[in-house]
């Protein structure tokens, strides 16, 4: 124990910047469906490269479509992939994590195995293969990166779970005729529930950094759908002329990244002490 | 130590062709046929079904697996729908740039890595640590293409050090390697941010290891005992770790590669995409998932070399 004293504050300051960055990202989602400035694709070639004005807060791109406008609605589109991509993750994760965790011997085996080696497709790899097949599309980008977070899902829940399996409790649990089932809603996700509430908020970060990169390749959000991603690959076009249309929506997805990972850093030195102390 | 080696070289060949197989499956049998996304939805069925049957679409799925995996092991990967050139060479020249780009940024990433990492690891919780650790949280939460073209920003368009993109071809071999160099720092700088992470906090479990209180108890040195024996015994988290980063190493290429416009094989894939070149996609995806999972192959017999605890636990 530090010199200190006992009591150590549990909300760190990666919790809280986390948590206002990850809040300024919903709030701009949540203003984009009642107000915008402009209609985020409303053209308009005459004011086209606008700078920055009170009119025009982040200035027009090479269209004349308000920068401000499409900002905040690109938010949705980052926000809708990461919760969804995340979720597939989360339900197949812990499906497949406690599947292995419960029945053990090659059943595990061939899980852990498969997992690992789903590492071997990153999100980008699979997208490119989605698309070229099924064409690209906001729907493909959310099921590559999807199925790359199950592995990872279930490998924090089978590891946790073995943990609570190997516990007292849990052995009379098993020992009073409860049902694997049961045990798994009573005792092992209720203790496995803190880490993925870290992993997932981590994963979410992960996810908009690959949204942005398949939709700046073109194989993710498509016109007329605002999206960070591909305001920057439209962006490079008039790098020359306006080289400033290329910070903003980098810097809100740099924003965005960076207050999630905070905030899951954050939530993981709250929800769990342990470790806190080896990293 | 060989008895290790041939256990992972057959966890490998399973790997592989399980990897194969995933292609394959994603590709060639789901629904969605190569022939119409080819040809556009305006193709007439007849036009489709003719295309199908010279592509070997309409034979059976284990058929043209056997076909696709005996050709690619003579080296024959069929050829390119778009550029009618057999797609062997095509992806050959392509690796040209993104064999060496990604070498590269590595490289960067794990010099930057380890001085960062160690240095952080040393002064834990001091000044240098804190801003070490915030700089990494940074370098992770900026997307490495972003990097790339503020980088074009600041040294092409503003200070016009540095050409904007482009490849001049491996006939210039300092212009080539020039115009890799503002690729190799975008990925390189991002990747470093995960790696110096992980090299801090397997230093710090090394320094809280028994050995290294008998070192200093021996009369090591602070600075020899954490360069000789707590780097030594972190390598083998650092290396597994820098083995996995690979792959994402590889999937920002391909975004960075487009960003500087080199013909790389990130490159390739994407214009074959939009080509509808359905065949030098799976090649080149499966060349990809080759490169990751041998090169974690060769993470895992290094890790074995450093470190022979290791070789017992072989699964």
């Amino acid at each position: 124990m530090s010199a200190g004293g006992l009591w150590r504050p549990r909300v760190s300051f990666s919790l809280w910047a986390g948590a206002i960055l990850a809040l300024m990202l919903l709030l701009a989602a949540a203003v984009s469906f009642v107000w915008t400035p402009y209609p985020p694709a409303a053209i308009d070639i005459p004011h086209k490269l606008a700078s920055p004005s009170l009119a025009h807060l982040f200035g027009t791109d090479d269209l004349g479509r308000d920068v401000a406008s499409q900002l905040l609605t690109g938010s949705r589109i980052s926000i809708l992939v990461g919760l969804v991509a995340v979720g597939i993750g989360l339900v197949f994760g812990i499906v497949l994590g406690l599947i292995a965790s419960f029945s053990g011997g090659w059943i595990e085996d061939a899980v852990m195995r498969l997992s690992d080696f789903v590492f071997a497709f990153p999100a980008l790899l699979s997208a490119i293969m989605l698309t070229s097949t099924y064409g690209p599309g906001v729907i493909n980008a959310i099921i590559a990166i999807g199925v790359l977070y199950v592995p990872i899902i279930a490998k924090v829940t089978r590891a946790t779970a073995n943990g609570v399996l190997a516990r007292e409790y849990a052995l009379a649990a098993r020992a009073a005729g409860r049902g694997p089932l049961s045990i798994a809603f009573d005792h092992v996700l209720p203790n496995i529930a803190p880490a993925l509430i870290v992993q997932a908020t981590i994963q979410f970060a992960g996810a908009i950094l690959a949204e942005a990169a398949l939709s700046y390749l073109g194989l993710g959000a498509q016109p007329p759908q605002a999206s960070w991603g591909r305001m920057l690959a439209e962006a490079q076009n008039v790098l020359y002329n306006a080289p400033s249309l290329a910070i903003y929506p980098g810097a809100a997805i740099a924003l965005s990244v960076l207050g999630l990972n905070l905030l899951g850093d954050g939530l993981r030195d709250a929800l769990d002490p342990k470790l806190k102390a080896r990293s | 130590m060989v008895l290790y080696a041939l256990q992972r070289l057959a966890v490998l060949a399973a790997t592989l062709v399980a990897a194969s197989l995933i292609v394959f499956a994603v590709m060639s049998i789901l629904p969605g046929n190569a022939a119409q996304t080819m040809l556009g939805s305006t193709a007439t069925p007849e036009a489709v079904a003719a295309l199908a049957h010279k592509l070997g679409l309409d034979q059976p799925a284990p058929v043209r697996y056997a076909h696709w995996i005996g050709g690619a092991l003579r080296g024959d990967f069929g050829l390119s729908y778009a550029y009618g050139s057999p797609i062997g060479p095509l992806i050959a020249s392509s690796l040209a740039v993104s064999a060496p780009l990604a070498i590269m940024a590595m490289a960067l990433a794990a010099g930057i890595a380890l001085a960062a990492g160690v240095y952080a690891a040393d002064r834990r919780g001091r000044t240098g640590d804190a801003i070490v650790m915030g700089a990494s949280q940074i370098g992770l939460a900026v997307p490495n293409f972003w990097l790339a073209i503020l980088l074009v920003i600041v040294f092409a368009v503003s200070l016009r050090l540095a050409p904007a993109g482009g490849f001049p071809g491996w006939g210039e071999p300092m212009r080539a390697l020039g115009a890799l160099i503002l690729p190799a720092v975008a990925l390189g700088v991002v990747q470093a941010a995960v790696l110096t992470r992980v090299t801090r906090s397997a230093v710090l479990e090394a320094l809280n290891e028994d050995f290294m209180r008998t070192a200093r108890a021996k009369g090591v040195s602070r600075r020899s005992a954490l360069w000789r024996h707590a780097l030594p015994n972190a390598l083998v988290p650092i290396l597994t770790i820098m083995g996995l980063q690979f792959a994402n190493l590889i999937a920002g290429a391909i975004v960075v590669e487009n960003v500087f416009v080199l013909p790389g094989l990130g490159r390739l894939m994407l214009q074959s995409i939009s080509n509808r070149d359905t065949l030098v996609v799976e090649n080149g995806v499966m060349l990809t998932a080759i490169i990751v999972i041998a090169l974690n192959f060769v993470v895992d017999l290094a890790c074995a070399a450093i470190d022979p605890r290791l070789r017992g636990l072989a699964a």
